[in-house]
């Protein structure tokens, strides 16, 4: 028998049928099935979108080409990596202060791989300060893995990513310093970042180096917006990281979120149109907890 | 007042004045200051971890439990995946510490993503539902206009965030749109918190003046 080619596919589609029909049906009547139905729809949505999602992770590892557009931020990282090494000066690169259990650093230490291959390609001196202890020992290992796939393992010493404290304004204070007495010709500052955001972004820009920011930290972009010469916005982040790494988990990933999204979109205008029209509210309710 | 108390604060009017050299420019008192709070700070943490982190949450259930109270022998798989951790100091077993790092980020990453998807997703999408006509008749003006807002503000951020194609045409105006809106929050965040950094800057001088200068407040200087 021949094997279903996109299983989750199926999967996604039926309970996305089903999800309108239970959410005119809870209107009338109450429907257990055994489960804690006031968390129905977050249950519906995970399956539907981990389904889209996997999809896509299964044709970008099936070798189809998946587009993603180019992002403004990125075409500045090998132009800042080539200015430090016009000048002969080091790049910095602050993966922000949380720890791997936040997304935002995984992203980062998948954009610090591709500047560390750049870095290591045209013998650039870079330095990786950190705030995390776990961040620390995942960047490291991501920066010697880089390394390595540059062919240059014999620049890669331990000074490269280097831990400096757990506080969050001590390690702002020792980082601005750093910025301030090194003078490094590109500071990267990617990931998640809190009050030190601006401390940073302010004491790298009076150095005159390029900055390139990222973070999803809604709170801390403007600062990184008026500071910084490129800033990856909230998810861009994310896209950056997949684009650079073109890893089919990633690219797979960013492609299903965009089906969500539009799925999301899509919902939200019928929500709307039948709120409005009709002064059902079974569409709206539906996404929340019951 | 005690010699602690006194102390206490001229140290912390020391270090605050050291710390605020930096507006001039880089300084000897502001590298004291820098490299005395990155080292106090990590001794800091290290015994905070240790005493109430380590020693209550692993030590005392696994090695000393209370009497009455059965060892957790569970806490073992932590215990040797944060051993493993140190494998990474032994070239030959180095790759073993990966998979401590693997079963954090896969723990993390599947409660980060109902968290989320509970908590942020699903509650904004529903808040986002509204209705631009109640009870037969258009609610007034104002009220109208920020419903609109919020939607078209949502949906055309939304847009902004597609990355599948290329902005352009219809897509591109739209999203052009959201990076309005995007940059507008931006600019009343920004404001938002300068007030807030502000009342900190002004937290510290007031304990300048206060405390250690005793101006109004009978301080310690």
């Amino acid at each position: 028998m021949r094997k279903h080619p996109f299983p989750e596919v199926s999967v996604a589609a039926v309970l996305l049928l089903l999800a309108p029909g239970y959410a005119l049906a809870q209107a009338s009547e109450e429907i257990t099935w055994g489960l804690r139905m006031e968390n129905f729809a977050a249950l519906i949505l995970f399956v539907v979108f981990s389904g889209v999602v996997m999809t896509f992770i299964r044709l970008a590892r099936g070798g189809r080409d998946l587009y993603i557009r180019r992002i403004a931020g990125l075409n500045a990282v090998e132009e800042a990596i080539g200015r430090a090494t016009e000048l002969g000066k080091k790049v910095l690169y602050v993966p922000g202060i949380m720890s791997i259990d936040e997304v935002q650093t995984l992203a980062s230490l998948a954009v610090l791989k591709h500047v560390a291959k750049h870095t290591a390609q045209y013998g650039t001196p870079l330095e990786v300060p950190n705030k995390d202890p776990l961040t620390y020992a995942a960047a490291r290992e991501t920066v010697k893995e880089a390394y390595l796939e540059a062919g240059r393992p014999d620049l890669f010493n331990e000074e490269v990513v280097n831990y400096v404290t757990y506080d969050q304004f001590a390690y702002t204070a020792a980082v601005s310093g750093k910025m301030v007495r090194e003078k490094p010709a590109a500071n990267f500052l990617v990931g998640s970042f809190y009050a030190e955001s601006l401390l940073l972004a302010e004491a790298g820009q009076s150095t005159g180096a390029i900055q390139i920011a990222g973070t999803a930290e809604v709170a801390q972009l403007p600062f990184f917006v008026t500071t910084c010469d490129y800033t990856l916005i909230g998810e861009e982040l994310y896209a950056a990281s997949a684009y650079l790494s073109r890893e089919p988990v990633m690219l797979g990933s960013i492609k299903g979120q965009d089906i969500v999204k539009f799925i999301l979109l899509c919902w939200i205008v019928l929500g709307i149109l039948i709120f409005t029209f009709i002064g059902n509210t079974a569409m709206r309710d539906w996404l929340l907890p019951h | 007042m005690d010699f602690g108390t006194v102390a206490a604060t001229w140290l912390g009017a020391f270090f605050t004045l050291c710390i605020l050299s930096f507006l001039y420019k880089d300084n000897p008192f502001f590298r004291f200051a820098e490299s005395v709070f990155a080292g106090v700070s990590m001794g800091y943490y290290i015994g905070n971890t240790f005493g109430q982190t380590f020693v209550p949450n692993l030590v005392h259930p696994l090695f000393t439990p209370p009497a009455g109270t059965p060892r957790e022998w569970i806490l073992v798989i932590p215990l040797l995946l944060g051993f493993l951790l140190y494998t990474r100091y032994i070239k030959k077993v180095a790759w073993v510490s990966r998979f401590s790092l693997a079963i954090y980020v896969g723990y993390y990453t599947g409660v980060n993503m109902m968290q989320k998807l509970q908590g942020e997703v699903l509650p904004q999408s529903a808040d986002t539902i509204l209705s631009f006509w109640r009870a037969g008749t258009f609610t007034n003006v104002g009220e109208w206009i920020s419903l609109l807002v919020v939607v078209v503000g949502v949906l055309s951020v939304l847009v902004y965030f597609f990355f599948s194609a290329e902005h352009k045409g219809a897509i591109g105006g739209v999203s052009r749109l959201g990076i309005w809106f995007l940059m507008v929050s931006f600019g009343a965040a920004f404001g938002y918190t300068i007030m807030g950094r502000i009342s900190i800057l002004i937290g510290r001088v007031i304990f300048l003046i206060n405390q250690w200068l005793g101006i109004g407040n009978g301080g310690v200087a």
